[in-house]
């Protein structure tokens, strides 16, 4: 269970939510290819360690997860534990067109 | 002063220079034995066989495995190669059972891609941005 303190901490930075954003437009990436990105599309001058030091923060709130193939290490996103927020907070539509499950 | 050679390590020379000939299509330049299983092995693009020369250097140095498996765990290339369209070369080599770690990326004015050289390498393609 990751703690909601880290969660939020993760969240509290436009450079890791950037990459939250590339991770959702294509899972799967090296730390080479998401550093591509930021400095190529959004134009961020990052060093490769700061990079590397924001993924770690978003591994550690359960945002993206590492895996390895081979000789690779790729990251992917994995937004389970933004449910923590809309749980805590909205309360399900019951006139919505979609039934909650729970 | 000119860029007139440039290496890459290889794990096997017989491999490589099926991979980088058959494979990716450069032609062989300089082929001569150097001592033990060694050879001076060289290829150059059939674009340009007066250009830079690629070595492709035997990998038995101690510090070699070490520095290419930090870089490739990372997934950073250890050359650049330049090809007209990207795309194309992708879906050339993905046919041809090269396996790619970035699938062609558009960035602005650059478009890359990134593949194992199946001798310890990553490679980069790119489009030459005019």
């Amino acid at each position: 269970m990751v703690v909601a303190d880290d969660l939020f901490k993760a969240l509290a930075d436009s450079t890791r939510r950037t990459i939250l954003d590339e991770l959702a437009e294509k899972s799967g990436q090296t730390l080479f290819e998401i550093c591509s990105r930021l400095s190529m599309k959004h134009q961020l001058g990052i060093s490769r360690q700061a990079i590397s030091q924001h993924l770690a923060v978003l591994e550690a709130a359960g945002l993206v997860e590492t895996r390895r193939e081979g000789r690779y290490k790729f990251h992917d996103l994995n937004t389970a534990p933004l449910r923590q927020i809309t749980e805590r907070w909205l309360v399900p539509d019951p006139s919505g067109p979609e039934k909650s499950t729970s | 002063m000119k860029i007139h050679l440039t290496s890459v390590f290889v794990d096997d020379q017989a491999k490589a220079e099926h991979f980088y000939t058959e494979v990716l299509g450069f032609v062989k330049k300089h082929d001569v034995p150097v001592g033990g299983e060694a050879r001076w092995l060289t290829v150059v693009s059939p674009d340009e066989p007066g250009g830079t020369e690629l070595l492709l250097e035997p990998a038995g140095h101690p510090a070699v495995k070490p520095y290419r498996d930090t870089l490739v765990n990372d997934g950073i290339p250890l050359a650049q190669f330049a090809v007209a369209d990207v795309q194309a070369e992708y879906e050339r080599l993905r046919a041809l059972g090269v396996h790619f770690t970035q699938e062609p990326l558009e960035m602005g004015p650059v478009t890359t891609a990134v593949f194992d050289d199946t001798c310890g390498n990553l490679i980069q393609i790119a489009t030459q941005p005019e």
